[in-house]
């Protein structure tokens, strides 16, 4: 048999690699991490939903609504003991890094990926017997994701694009944002690609992290279907409750 | 039955490659696809054409040495086998059938459907081999290995190394083949005390050359030998726990 040359490497380490240690420039090592920060994002996604649930309990007797002082709760965390709004920070600080993480390892992988995949494509369509929607939508819709989320810190957080903006009247805001219906259109959109990204990374992170076992391996999707239909729910039931009205 | 063949033609590794048709004419229905595709080289022979190049070697499924694209499919529509065990009454009368080579930057194509999978051999002499002199067989259950612990090795052995699972893969990865030659030496006792430094040898081996697992289980459906996904786990798993052990690699880079 004749030999060929070897082509080059298609992953040659780079030096931030070496200083990074041999576990997390590895493509395990990063699946890893993507898997730590997708649990990461996971929790947070869930916290947020319940406290925006805080929207369907209106407003109390004197007057000030629920998810207004669930807001000021969150940012005088620890009381007087700690600088306003420190803990807060703390909190987005991690989940800034959790972002970063997931994103920029997934960027890695995705190009050595490509390398790896080469530019000959296959003349005959492939036929997909074990990917489904999700998993081949993840960086798709990861990239909507960080759109969606851009404009929704824009929205909410910063108000620049919600002209009725103001500050710390969490459910006022809400209901200005939402009755706008390209915008409540827009957030519903977001909800179906976090529902299908979080139905494959809710699966595919014990795979990354190595939790494989026959007593539990079917509870792994499980869980995956069952955490994305609970996110979903929640967060779209605040999206057209507040659109037709219900809660206003 | 007559079909028509679409088939990859690439003269070696340089030169540019380019699909091209023949048909196929009489076409037993019990003939394998290597079979059928012998009968067409000798046509190719006697109308002076150069035959079309494909590996081959046993024809029973057990070599893992042929292994062809056909119509998008590894190893053809049929699951659990190899191009050599798919036969010719899976297709009709009048089908087009393409075939292609596998395709990954870590595989060029040498002839034609033939490519170079060497990058496999390299990812076994990283660590799919235990080190000790293990000396004549030695009675049965001197080693004790639980059960289990034996069929999932086993099942991790069933691997004929063949390279659907990288030719499956949308990113290229050649996870479920490492993570089958890893864990059926990883499970036994034999292969347990290198289980570690194998792990680290083997994936960092295999990721010079291949794309990354992002679980779409496409592998797992490609393999002619139906290997699980899980053993993928175990491998990541077991290169996790290598970053808290002391391993082979670490003694070499001792002192440095």
């Amino acid at each position: 048999m004749t030999t060929t040359e070897r082509r080059p490497n298609v992953h040659r380490r780079q030096r931030w690699e070496d200083w990074l240690g041999g576990f997390f420039s590895s493509s395990v090592g990063l699946k890893w991490l993507m898997a730590i920060t997708g649990i990461g994002l996971l929790l947070y996604v869930l916290a947020h939903m319940i406290g925006n649930l805080k929207m369907f309990q209106g407003a109390y007797e004197g007057g000030e609504y629920a998810i207004d002082l669930y807001g000021e709760a969150l940012r005088s965390l620890g009381g007087d003991l700690v600088p306003h709004e420190s803990i807060l920070w703390i909190f987005r600080i991690g989940l800034i890094l959790a972002f970063v993480i997931h994103i920029g390892a997934s960027a890695a992988l995705t190009k050595r990926n490509w390398d790896a995949r080469g530019t000959d494509r296959y003349e005959a369509q492939r036929h997909y017997a074990a990917a489904n929607y999700a998993s081949r939508t993840m960086r798709w819709g990861g990239i909507i994701i960080l759109l969606f989320l851009l404009y929704h810190l824009a929205d909410l957080t910063f108000g620049w694009a919600n002209p009725d903006f103001v500050y710390g009247a969490i459910y006022d805001n809400v209901v200005a944002s939402l009755s706008r219906p390209p915008v409540a259109i827009l957030y519903l959109v977001a909800q179906v690609a976090l529902a299908f990204h979080i139905y494959h990374g809710g699966w595919s992170l014990f795979q990354s992290l190595g939790f494989v076992n026959p007593r539990y391996n079917v509870w792994r999707r499980y869980f995956a279907i069952g955490f994305a239909a609970l996110i979903f729910i929640g967060n779209t039931a605040i999206i057209l409750a507040v659109w037709t009205g219900a809660v206003a | 039955m007559d079909l028509t063949l679409k088939v990859w033609r690439q003269a070696s590794s340089e030169t540019e490659g380019e699909f091209k048709t023949y048909p196929a004419s009489n076409v037993s229905p019990d003939a394998s696809f290597l079979e059928m595709l012998d009968e067409v080289n000798e046509h190719l022979n006697e109308i002076g054409e150069e035959p079309i190049a494909f590996d081959s070697d046993c024809r029973e499924g057990i070599c893992g040495t042929c292994g062809l694209m056909i119509n998008g499919y590894p190893h053809g529509p049929q699951d659990g086998t190899a191009t050599c065990q798919l036969h010719m009454r899976k297709f009709n009368d009048g089908d087009s059938i393409t075939i292609e080579p596998w395709r990954a930057t870590a595989f060029p194509v040498l002839r034609d459907l033939i490519v170079d999978r060497s990058p496999f051999d390299e990812i076994i002499q990283a660590g799919g081999y235990i080190s000790v002199n293990t000396g004549a067989a030695q009675d049965a259950n001197n080693l004790p290995v639980p059960k289990e612990a034996a069929d999932a090795s086993m099942d991790a052995a069933a691997c004929i190394g063949c390279a659907a699972c990288v030719a499956a893969c949308p990113n290229s990865a050649a996870n479920l083949f490492t993570a089958a030659k890893m864990q059926q030496l990883n499970l036994l006792p034999q292969g347990n005390p290198e289980r570690y430094s194998r792990a680290v040898a083997m994936v960092e081996t295999m990721e010079q050359y291949f794309g990354s697992c992002t679980n779409h289980g496409e592998c797992e459906k490609a393999c002619p030998k139906n290997i699980s996904i899980d053993f993928i786990g175990m491998m990541n798993r077991d290169y996790v726990k290598a970053q808290f052990k002391f391993t082979a690699r670490d003694a070499q880079n001792k002192g440095k």
